[in-house]
């Protein structure tokens, strides 16, 4: 099936798309036009929830269960969104998880989970996406990173390396495939009121020049630019979405 | 994996090179990927189609190794019908 935009045909893959930005990010690529593979390790309430949602406006969506941090995931979701949408043309890895601690006591299970699920995950379904983005000459990888890979956050010190890690691996990778037409970028989000973050006091709004944390929506937004087409130059940079705390 | 003689392989390679910028009529078994403009990255590309029509895995290592277009196809060659 051809693209009223010009694109190839092809769908759409969220990591970690059963709630939160996740969920937004699925929603939005759907509503511009995207058949979205809703990827989630234990919601599956949450992730068929959000499939009616872009079902019931027109669209197409698949919920995927996987678990990032297994090796074999990647193989795992492409192949069945391959089979029932095509090629998967833009990648979004939003799955994530943090497991807090100052470094003194941070232990290796904490800091290992961490950075196989945000860093090591983000490799191995870019690796796979690009295979086919490669040889269809389009594609857009979206990481959603953090302003603490860019900022220190004491307590944060494997969750910072994964960010930072995932900043780093954009703009490389941008730089690697950029002749094929594919663009690698991420979005940095500041404080976004989700379930990841709701264990964060409201004193952290004051260092927020907007004064309030962002919303699902707003890092959505930025994600489906950088998928659109009119982001066709817009590559291996880092878009930071925090109510300019970071400015 | 479908057999696959060398004029076949030597054939889709140069479709292949061509698809990556290379200009036809300087394909040829002596052509160098430098003098053909082939770059890593067109290598890669190049692997991965191999892999997926001949069943032929082209490491790096093996890339390394593989100066010209006839070098290649001949890699491709023994080991397809392997």
């Amino acid at each position: 099936m051809g693209d009223p935009n010009g694109r190839p045909a092809g769908c759409a893959l969220v990591t970690g798309a059963s709630r939160g930005i996740g969920a937004a990010i699925a929603r939005g690529l759907a509503e511009d036009g995207w058949a979205v593979g809703v990827n989630y390790r234990k919601d599956s309430e949450g992730a068929e929830r959000v499939v009616e949602e872009i079902e019931s406006g027109g669209g197409g969506a698949l919920a995927i269960q996987a678990d990032v941090s297994d090796p074999a995931a990647a193989d795992k979701l492409f192949t069945a969104l391959e089979e029932r949408f095509g090629s998967v043309l833009v990648l979004v890895n939003n799955a994530g998880m943090r497991a807090d601690g100052l470094s003194p006591q941070l232990e290796d299970d904490a800091w290992d989970r961490v950075l196989e699920t945000n860093l090591s995950a983000a490799f191995r379904t870019t690796r796979r996406a690009l295979r086919t983005m490669m040889r269809e000459r389009f594609g857009r990888v979206v990481n959603i990173a953090s302003v603490v890979g860019q900022r220190a956050n004491p307590g944060q010190a494997n969750y910072a390396a994964s960010k930072a890690g995932l900043i780093a691996f954009t703009s490389t990778v941008a730089a690697e495939v950029a002749r094929r037409s594919v663009t690698v970028n991420a979005v940095a989000p500041g404080l976004v009121d989700t379930d990841l973050t709701e264990d964060i006091g409201d004193e952290l709004l004051k260092a927020i020049p907007a004064r309030r944390a962002g919303t699902a929506e707003e890092v959505a937004a930025c994600v489906r630019f950088l998928a659109s087409q009119e982001a066709s130059y817009v590559n291996g940079t880092t878009l930071t979405v925090d109510g300019g705390m970071t400015a | 994996m479908p057999t696959a003689n060398k004029e076949q392989i030597e054939g889709r390679m140069t479709d292949a090179l061509e698809s990556f910028g290379a200009d036809r009529d300087q394909i040829k078994r002596d052509a160098t990927w430098e003098s053909l403009d082939v770059d890593s990255l067109d290598l890669v590309e190049l692997a991965q189609i191999v892999e997926e029509e001949y069943g032929v895995k082209m490491k790096e290592e093996d890339m390394k190794e593989l100066k010209t277009v006839g070098d290649a196809v001949d890699f491709v060659a023994e080991r397809a019908d392997s």
